[in-house]
């Protein structure tokens, strides 16, 4: 384990700064906020007890708004057998400027009367296209995968959100929008594409919250090849 | 005869072949298909691929050839495609393979650009000229043909990444890990003996015929080999060899200088950042790559590029920045590609020039000693 200053470039500074990533989408996420790591400038890591301490000083961005901030943050990785979330603590400048009140708000009140429920597949598609109407969505969902990449995180894993598989809209409750989400993550260490069923509420003035979260298991049984004649 | 027919015989002759060209092609090629400048902005199936690699021969004879060099395990061919200005002797060459792993589809796309913009280039571009004739090019669009049809069969296949070979010893899962495949440290670090993992090594270093294709090639070529780049992605990533924490490249620092030289000329096209070093360094461990394998058998410059995006698309990279990412890549490969075509062809000329001012000052002293 990598301990004192960290090489920026290094994948220990990358793998942290992933992790505070996907707290701040926990934070500070919505279908028109989504925030992406940008850079690291410099970091440091410590034992501490039995846990592993990071610092870090990053500029992360908004990718909707291209909004960028300075963010010092420190994240606690726990030691031991068990298998609990890292603790993050982050502060940014600058970087939640975009005004999304107006488009969250109009997002809020077209979809909270139940007439029309709103549902969707594969976003991105296979070519990484969607269409407009899906990008608030897809956006959510990013934000909702981060609550389950954060859970999941450590020194060894980083994370991406590969694909929204679909997402239906369920009865508004609560005045919060309410969804069943089948996310796609993309595991960078193992490579592996991990299965999430995650039950998803969303207002503006609540911020974005998963209810539940199930892991599908993988389907060994479904790699018998079809008849493939491309 | 054909001087008796004048020069608007031969227009009236070009035409009528042109024609005739575009008629047989409307059966291979779909309306949209026609304007180039929107091929290169879409992702192409493996027939579309086979079709373009026919056509990129057909416009271009004089210097582009291509070689079937290995069968995937499902029998298919793998084939590349050979880039140059012919001549009598023995040339150097350059190595790029793309699509190792099935699901980075943008990697398939760059050599696709590549090959158009060496070809759209090399008549009025000087350098781009000088290297077709000291160089030949040797491009595989699609090494892992296979697990790439695959990821077009449908949504749920689209994110494979290894062979198609089936599991034995009872393991039922499908397909081995090309990039831990190859005979480099095989099996040493990074890799699973599980054959349902994603990192699966194989049975044994080169159990998979693809990778074996490329070892037969490249072992009948190292010693001609300047540049070996495979492409892959998602990181936005140029990794030089190894993959072993604990084995460093002879020449380390020349990689990375040159590494860093492509990651600088990648950042000025659209100022996109590309890390660069060691994959124990900025990604993870692993052995049995590809990569690996060219350095050890003592290409000089091996490199890995990992293109867009850094995870927000990740492999489902959108059409729309496959022309960017393309053009990043290629100032990236140009400079290395530079890099090595003059490291060979000017300081042959610096050595003879060295040598001929010696041989004049030894014969001006022993004419002097003489005298």
């Amino acid at each position: 384990m990598t301990t004192g200053v960290l090489n920026p470039s290094h994948y220990p500074a990358r793998r942290a700064a992933t992790v505070v990533q996907h707290y701040l989408n926990t934070r500070y996420g919505s279908p028109y906020r989504w925030i992406f790591l940008s850079k690291v400038h410099s970091g440091s890591a410590e034992d501490v007890a039995e846990m592993r301490k990071y610092q870090l000083e990053l500029t992360m961005q908004e990718t909707i708004s291209n909004v960028s901030g300075q963010c010092s943050a420190e994240l606690l990785f726990p030691g031991g057998e068990g298998q609990s979330a890292p603790q993050v603590q982050a502060s940014c400048e600058g970087l939640l400027q975009s005004n999304t009140t107006a488009q969250e708000e109009a997002f809020y009140q077209q979809h909270r009367a139940s007439n029309n429920m709103v549902s969707g597949t594969d976003i991105p598609d296979s070519y990484g296209h969607m269409e407009p109407n899906m990008k608030p969505f897809w956006h959510l969902g990013g934000v909702a995968s981060s609550f389950i990449m954060l859970r999941e995180s450590n020194e060894s894993t980083l994370y991406n959100m590969a694909q929204v598989a679909n997402f239906t809209q369920l009865e508004t409750e609560k005045d919060q929008l309410r969804f069943n989400y089948h996310v796609l993550l993309h595991e960078m260490i193992s490579q592996e594409i991990i299965h999430w069923k995650l039950l998803v509420t969303w207002s503006p003035e609540q911020g974005v919250k998963v209810l539940q979260s199930e892991l599908q298991p993988k389907c060994h049984d479904c790699e018998a090849p079809p008849n493939t004649t491309n | 005869m054909m001087l008796g027919l004048g020069s608007v015989g031969l227009v009236l002759l070009s035409l009528a072949v042109q024609s005739g060209h575009g008629a047989q092609d409307s059966a291979v090629w779909s309306r949209e298909e026609t304007t180039e400048r929107n091929y290169y902005t879409r992702y192409h199936n493996m027939s579309e691929i086979t079709a373009w690699m026919e056509q990129m021969k057909r416009e271009n004879p004089d210097v582009v050839s291509s070689m079937v060099y290995g069968q995937t395990y499902e029998r298919r061919n793998i084939t590349l495609l050979k880039i140059g200005l012919s001549s009598t002797g023995r040339k150097k060459a350059i190595w790029m393979d793309c699509g190792i792993h099935a699901r980075e589809w943008i990697a398939p796309a760059f050599c696709q650009y590549f090959v158009k913009e060496i070809l759209r280039t090399y008549k009025t571009d000087t350098k781009v000229n000088e290297m077709m004739k000291n160089l030949d090019f040797y491009i595989t669009p699609v090494l892992n043909v296979d697990g790439y049809i695959y990821s077009w069969h449908n949504e749920s296949t689209r994110l494979w990444r290894k062979s198609r070979s089936p599991g034995t010893g009872g393991c039922t899962c499908y397909g081995t890990d090309l990039n831990r495949n190859f005979y480099a440290n095989w099996g040493m670090v990074g890799v699973s003996t599980d054959c349902c993992n994603l990192f699966y090594c194989g049975t044994k270093a080169l159990s998979e015929s693809e990778a074996w294709a490329v070892t037969d090639m490249l072992g009948k070529m190292r010693e001609d080999i300047l540049a070996f780049l495979t492409i892959h992605s998602y990181g936005q990533q140029l990794l030089v060899p190894y993959g072993h924490p604990n084995i460093s490249a002879p020449n380390h620092d020349e990689l990375m200088e040159v590494g860093l030289g492509a990651a600088k000329a990648i950042k000025a096209v659209h100022r996109m950042d590309y890390t660069v070093g060691t994959s124990p360094d900025i990604l993870y461990p692993f052995s049995g790559s590809s990569q690996d394998f060219g350095r050890l058998i003592g290409i000089p410059l091996s490199f890995t590029f990992e293109l867009r995006d850094k995870g927000k698309h990740g492999f489902e990279l959108p059409e729309d920045q496959i022309q960017p990412t393309c053009e990043e890549a290629y100032a990236g490969a140009h400079h290395i590609i530079t890099y090595a075509h003059d490291k060979v062809f000017y300081s042959y000329a610096a050595t003879v020039t060295a040598t001929l001012w010696t041989t004049l000052l030894a014969a001006w002293v022993s004419s002097a000693i003489l005298l």
